[in-house]
Parts: structure tokens; C-alpha cells; sequence
């Protein structure tokens, strides 16, 4: 079933997870994007602000793209997205993390300048096992409207 | 990397460019992002982006990616002109991202960092805040990427 722009009314949309995160996963992200010795290195990251290794802030985001994926966006008619509002990285991410992922649509507007798309804005909050609050995401996506897809 | 006394409001610094092959798009969006017009050419070319685009968070990704390395060859310069180096701390985030045009298969992106504002931190004295406007510009001088950067940044005056 594919969800269009009239399956996203403003309020909570659910939650989902757990999502494991390897180690070494972690640390293919950061070899490859963020190759901070915080990011790689045990004894660099024990020093550092983090205070121990933790994963690349990047692929946190990524991570939590593709739990939206599996979650809604694979079955939405998504256009993609302009941007994201705001990110907040509140704690660090570490190996080993089982992350859940709770979502809400904060906005939902018909578009004016594209009338058979509308524009949902969605609020994603990420957190570890503890259920400590990793990263708060606010970003909109482009979606079809069921409308002007029936419409033809 | 610099310290937070030697940066300027105002003050840009190229960093890089990077080259987004099909095959590094498909890479990436196949772990992380797998909607159909990040991983199949066709699919692409009938969405709204016009042909294989790469993921938005490969887009970030890459951009920090250079950040790292223009970090560590200033860091090199310093160390080779005796200077202490200053190591960044991690960011708590960053607001106003913007995808402005699709970064197609093929595309490269020169990606710069300008200094937006600074204050000093209230509760660590040997930390700065620093706001970073960091974009991506494709090689036909199209703005197509731009977000305001956030980052802990070492004090001069703590460190020494």
C-alpha cells in the first residue's frame, strides 16, 4: 500500500526500531567519512568530549534515513526532500547502540506552487536502548496527493 | 585545524571537491538510502531530479568528509611551522540544510566553509562555539548544497 500526503495528518505517526549498530559499521562509516580519531580511535575518543568511541554524527543521519526507509518513506510516494530544519546531536552515538526512532508530523500543508504534491514535515527523535535521546531531527519531504493521483 | 581566536566572521576556506560516480551513489544509497531514483538511472530520470541522484546524506557525508581532510592538512602546516595544533571537538548539530539542486550522477561538487559567528561557551571555558556556513557548488557554478554548521572549537588561551 502506498501512503500519500492525506496518510500524514499532523500528530504522533509511531515508533519504531530497534535498529542494531555494529562496531564495525561504525567505524566503515568513519573510515570513509569523518575519519576524526574520535570517531576511530578508543584512546583519541576516551580523551576527546565524547568520552569514548562514538560514530560519526553523518552516519547517525544516514542510519536514520534508511530506518525511515524500512519504516514509511519506502511506501510513501516521496519526492524527496528540500532540507532538514534542524538537527541536534544531543549524546553520542556508540557501537553496539539498539536505536528506535519515534516520529511525528508536525506540519502537513498542500503545496501552491506543485498542487498535486504536499509537503509533510516530519519531527524524528533517536534513541539508544536507555532510551536516552541521541538526535532530534525536524525535516520536510515532498509527497504526491492521492488526490491529483486518482485524479489521473 | 584553527583555533578559535584565529577565525574571522566572514573568513572562507575552499576545501575540496568531490566527484559523485553512479557507482558511489548506488553504494551509498543502497545501505542507507534506498529510494528507487537514488539506485536505478531510469528511475531518476523520470522523478523530479532528472537523472541518478545521489542521496542528500551522501551529499552532507562528502562535505564532511573534505572538512576532515582541509582539517588535517592544516594541522600538518602548523606542526611543520612548529605551531600547537587544534583539535576540533565533536558538533551538536547544525540547522538550515538545504538540497537546492540534484547532484546528478557524474556531478562534482566544490565544497567551501565560510565562518557565520562565534561566541564563547558559558559552561566550558576552554571552548569556543563556532557557526559555519558550509556549501557545495557544481561544476557549472550552480549553488547545490548549504548548511549552518555548528562546532566545538578550542580556545588559544586554554590550551597554552
Amino acid at each position: 500500500m502506498t501512503l500519500y500526503f492525506e496518510d500524514f495528518p499532523p500528530g504522533r505517526f509511531g515508533s519504531f526500531g530497534p535498529r542494531h549498530v555494529t562496531r564495525e559499521e561504525m567505524l566503515a562509516f568513519a573510515a570513509e567519512f569523518d575519519p576524526q580519531p574520535m570517531h576511530l580511535d578508543e584512546e583519541a575518543a576516551k580523551r576527546s568530549m565524547l568520552q569514548g568511541l562514538a560514530g560519526s554524527g553523518w552516519h547517525l543521519c544516514a542510519v536514520v534515513m534508511r530506518m525511515m526507509f524500512d519504516f514509511y518513506i519506502g511506501d510513501t510516494a516521496s519526492l524527496g526532500s528540500p532540507g532538514v530544519s534542524e538537527l541536534k546531536w544531543l549524546a553520542p552515538f556508540r557501537p553496539g547502540d539498539d536505536l528506535t526512532l519515534e516520529v511525528e508530523v508536525a506540519e502537513a500543508r498542500a503545496s501552491r506552487s506543485r498542487p498535486s504534491t504536499g509537503i509533510v514535515t516530519f519531527r524524528c527523535i533517536v534513541r539508544n536502548a536507555s532510551g536516552q535521546a541521541l538526535c532530534d531531527m525536524t525535516s520536510p519531504i515532498i509527497v504526491k496527493r492521492r488526490v491529483a493521483e486518482t485524479a489521473g | 585545524m584553527a583555533f578559535f581566536e584565529d577565525l574571522d566572521i566572514g573568513q572562507r576556506r575552499e576545501i575540496g571537491s568531490y566527484t559523485f560516480t553512479a557507482e558511489a551513489i548506488k553504494k551509498f544509497a543502497a545501505a542507507f538510502d534506498p529510494q528507487r531514483f537514488h539506485l536505478d538511472e531510469e528511475a531518476g530520470r523520470n522523478s523530479l531530479f532528472g537523472g541518478l541522484a545521489a542521496s542528500g546524506w551522501h551529499v552532507g557525508s562528502a562535505c564532511m568528509k573534505l572538512l576532515v581532510a582541509d582539517g588535517k592538512r592544516q594541522a600538518a602546516e602548523a606542526i611543520a611551522r612548529g605551531e600547537k595544533i587544534a583539535v576540533w571537538g565533536p558538533s551538536p548539530g547544525f540547522r538550515d540544510l538545504r538540497w537546492i539542486k540534484p547532484v546528478l550522477a557524474g556531478d562534482t561538487l566544490h565544497y567551501a566553509t565560510e565562518i557565520a559567528a562565534k561566541r564563547t561557551s558559558a559552561s566550558r571555558a576552554e571552548w569556543g562555539i563556532v557557526e559555519a556556513r558550509n556549501t557545495g557548488t557544481n561544476q557549472r557554478g550552480e549553488l547545490a548544497f548549504s548548511l549552518l554548521a555548528t562546532a566545538f572549537v578550542p580556545r588559544r588561551s586554554a590550551s597554552s
